[in-house]
């Protein structure tokens, strides 16, 4: 069990900056999930844990240890890999063993663990098999159970999931995490795919550029961007950014868009004088079919149900919004509805830096979080 | 109606197979009865397709003849040093080849092939001469020097494609669950590599075992099989000169097919 710390690193190939000054703290027993863009450097830092690559600056700490020169065997890590990386000239239990039998641990343990491991990932049936009598399914867990057969202090994954098929992946997302909790190993996740990061991590540190942009638990990170490339990665839809002017008059505020303008009822003395971008997620937005109060027209472009709810491309003045309605609101294209852009979900983005202002009126999910335990 | 045609097409390719396979099993096959007639057998007309009588007097004659059993040694000798050289050097370098990317990795690999465009006659005289001021000339090590130096260049280039077809992170795999970089080597790649190393061995055995040039211009007395068998042709009766065929056959055909496995499945599976 070790907490696991990077102080500044620095990872380049050649004029390139994988990994770009990175500071990040992993509690002990926590799931962190580095989440970014194909590119963004995450695998590069989750490697420079492993020791499959040396940082060119920075330190990196796993437990009271620093582990910046150790070796990938001396750093008590196991490792998941994206091609699962089975050995093919050894059997399912020889590939679980390995790790056991290179710390030369006795026969008997060996085998307990290696049996336990395959019954954790229900491959009890498949260890006399060679991998390439498999299935990717069965492979990917294979490679599980041979990284917590050692019980090391810490966990990596990189990517794990991404080559199964869909059905596949959701089903072992929640084995996944189900098997993990129960470990409570630290455990360092990597993956592109944002719904993954939501619904599996503690935390989640968006990645872009070979930085971390931003750190949270999921909650906050989806609804709480710090900057438009957060808030455009995360969620599907990605929230819409409209450019929008706010003028203030007596307390009160008028926000002007592209379509329309509405009022916001707060105080706005931190968006004056900026150019803004509005951000709103798609189910923030309501819509009417008539006009009213507070309201800004737009046009159907497209509408596809998805069963749960009904995904609708609206036109308002020049730009163009991903809106979520009832499953049971079925508007035809070309016709006109009326949105109501939340104004507590709005949140405000500066239009050159694309970093979050706070205006004050933010209404943070997390403040209104239920937690059932 | 496309059935007919692919039964044609069916048809061909085995009618092919056997014209080829004829064509290299006929000499063998006549060779091989050869060696096992009698004299009589050897020199009648016509000839007999099928043995009337299995003798070892035509291989007992040639086994007794001057410097054969001695030559048959030597050529043993000479393909295992051959083997073990040119593996124990032939396969870090082609993991080297296949691993890391140095200054130069392109330039040596072209170096390495462009080595097979140099007919062996041009550099002939030239080597026999520093064989003899050496003073390695007539030597079992002389000889497989020779042979290192014609089958190192292919044994790394074959080791190294071996090498890259096998995915890094299968060692990074085995790095992290407690191998260093050379038990990762000893533990995962070579295992996996087995198939093209034995490949290359038999390459190499083969090769060796056949290679008469090299073995005529620098040895005089004491020589290897083939380069016996060169000197004494044309002295030599029919005989004599099947038989010492036999010799050179039976053992490359017999090494291929006791390895053929690894060259064909590895671990359940066909390989390439």
């Amino acid at each position: 069990m070790a907490d696991i710390r990077f102080q500044g690193v620095r990872k380049t190939f050649g004029s390139f900056a994988a990994v770009d000054g990175v500071d990040l703290e992993v509690k002990d027993g926590e799931f962190m999930v580095l989440l970014g863009p194909s590119g963004c450097g995450k695998t590069t830092l989750l490697r420079c844990l492993a020791g499959l690559e040396r940082v060119d600056e920075g330190r990196v700490f796993i437990g009271d240890r620093d582990a910046t020169d150790l070796p990938p065997r001396k750093r008590r890590i196991a490792m998941v890999f994206q091609s699962y990386a089975v050995f093919p000239h050894m059997k399912v239990y020889d590939n679980i063993a390995f790790g056991l039998r290179m710390q030369k641990e006795k026969k008997a343990l060996i085998d307990e663990r290696v049996r336990s491991s395959a019954e954790l990932l229900h491959i009890e049936d498949f260890l006399d098999r060679y991998s390439s009598q498999l299935s990717g399914g069965q492979r990917q867990r294979v490679a599980v159970a041979r990284a917590i057969a050692t019980k090391a202090d810490v966990l990596l994954m990189d990517e794990p999931l991404s080559n199964l098929d869909a059905l596949l992946r959701l089903e072992m997302r929640a084995e996944l995490k189900t098997l993990l909790q129960s470990l409570d190993a630290t455990t360092i996740y990597v993956t592109h795919d944002q719904i993954e990061a939501l619904s599996m991590g503690d935390r989640i540190a968006v990645m872009n550029k070979g930085r971390i942009v931003q750190l949270g638990n999921p909650l906050e990170v989806y609804d709480n961007p710090a900057d438009t490339f957060v808030g455009g990665f995360i969620g599907t839809p990605p929230m819409n950014f409209l450019d929008a002017q706010v003028s203030s008059s007596d307390g009160a505020a008028t926000v002007k868009v592209s379509g329309g303008s509405f009022e916001f009822p707060s105080d706005v003395a931190a968006l004056a004088g900026h150019d803004l971008v509005l951000g709103i997620r798609a189910e923030s937005i309501g819509v009417e079919t008539a006009q009213g109060e507070g309201l800004v027209r737009a046009k159907v472009i497209v509408l596809e149900p998805l069963g749960s709810h009904n995904l609708l491309t609206v036109r308002c003045g020049e730009d163009t919004l991903k809106v979520s309605v009832n499953a049971n609101l079925f508007p035809l294209a070309d016709s006109d509805v009326w949105l109501r852009l939340e104004p507590a979900r709005i949140r405000w983005m500066d239009r050159d830096t694309g970093t979050v202002i706070h205006s004050g009126a933010e209404e943070l999910a997390t403040e209104t979080a239920v937690v059932i335990s | 109606m496309a059935l007919p045609r692919i039964r044609i097409g069916r048809l061909l390719a085995y009618v092919a197979a056997l014209a080829i396979s004829a064509f290299v099993l006929a000499p063998i096959y006549l060779i091989t009865i050869s060696a096992f007639s009698s004299f009589d057998a050897v020199y009648a007309y016509p000839k007999n397709l099928l043995p009337k009588e299995a003798t070892t007097e035509t291989m007992r004659v040639f086994l007794e003849s001057d410097g054969i059993t001695d030559s048959l040694r030597r050529s043993v000798y000479v393909a295992a040093i051959s083997i073990i050289v040119c593996l124990a050097i032939g396969t870090p370098a082609g993991y080297a080849i296949a691993r890391f990317s140095f200054r130069g990795a392109n330039a040596f690999q072209l170096a390495l092939v462009s080595t097979r465009a140099f007919p062996l006659i041009i550099i002939a005289i030239p080597l026999a001469v520093t064989y003899l001021r050496v003073g390695i000339d007539d030597t079992v090590y002389g000889v497989a020097m020779a042979h290192i130096a014609f089958t190192l260049p292919l044994t790394v280039l074959v080791t190294a494609s071996v090498f890259a077809g096998i995915s890094y992170e299968l060692e990074e795999a085995a790095m992290t669950l407690g191998c260093s970089r050379l038990s990762a080597i000893w533990r995962v790649a070579l295992p996996l590599a087995r198939g093209g190393i034995v490949a290359s061995a038999i390459f190499i055995f083969v090769t060796s075992w056949n290679e008469v040039f090299a073995a005529a211009i620098l040895t005089f007395r004491d020589r290897t099989l083939p380069a016996q068998l060169l000197a004494a042709l044309d002295t030599s009766p029919l005989t004599y000169r099947l038989a010492g065929g036999f010799f050179l056959l039976a053992p490359a055909l017999v090494v291929i097919f006791i390895i053929r496995k690894y060259l064909l499945t590895t671990w359940g599976r066909v390989a390439r």
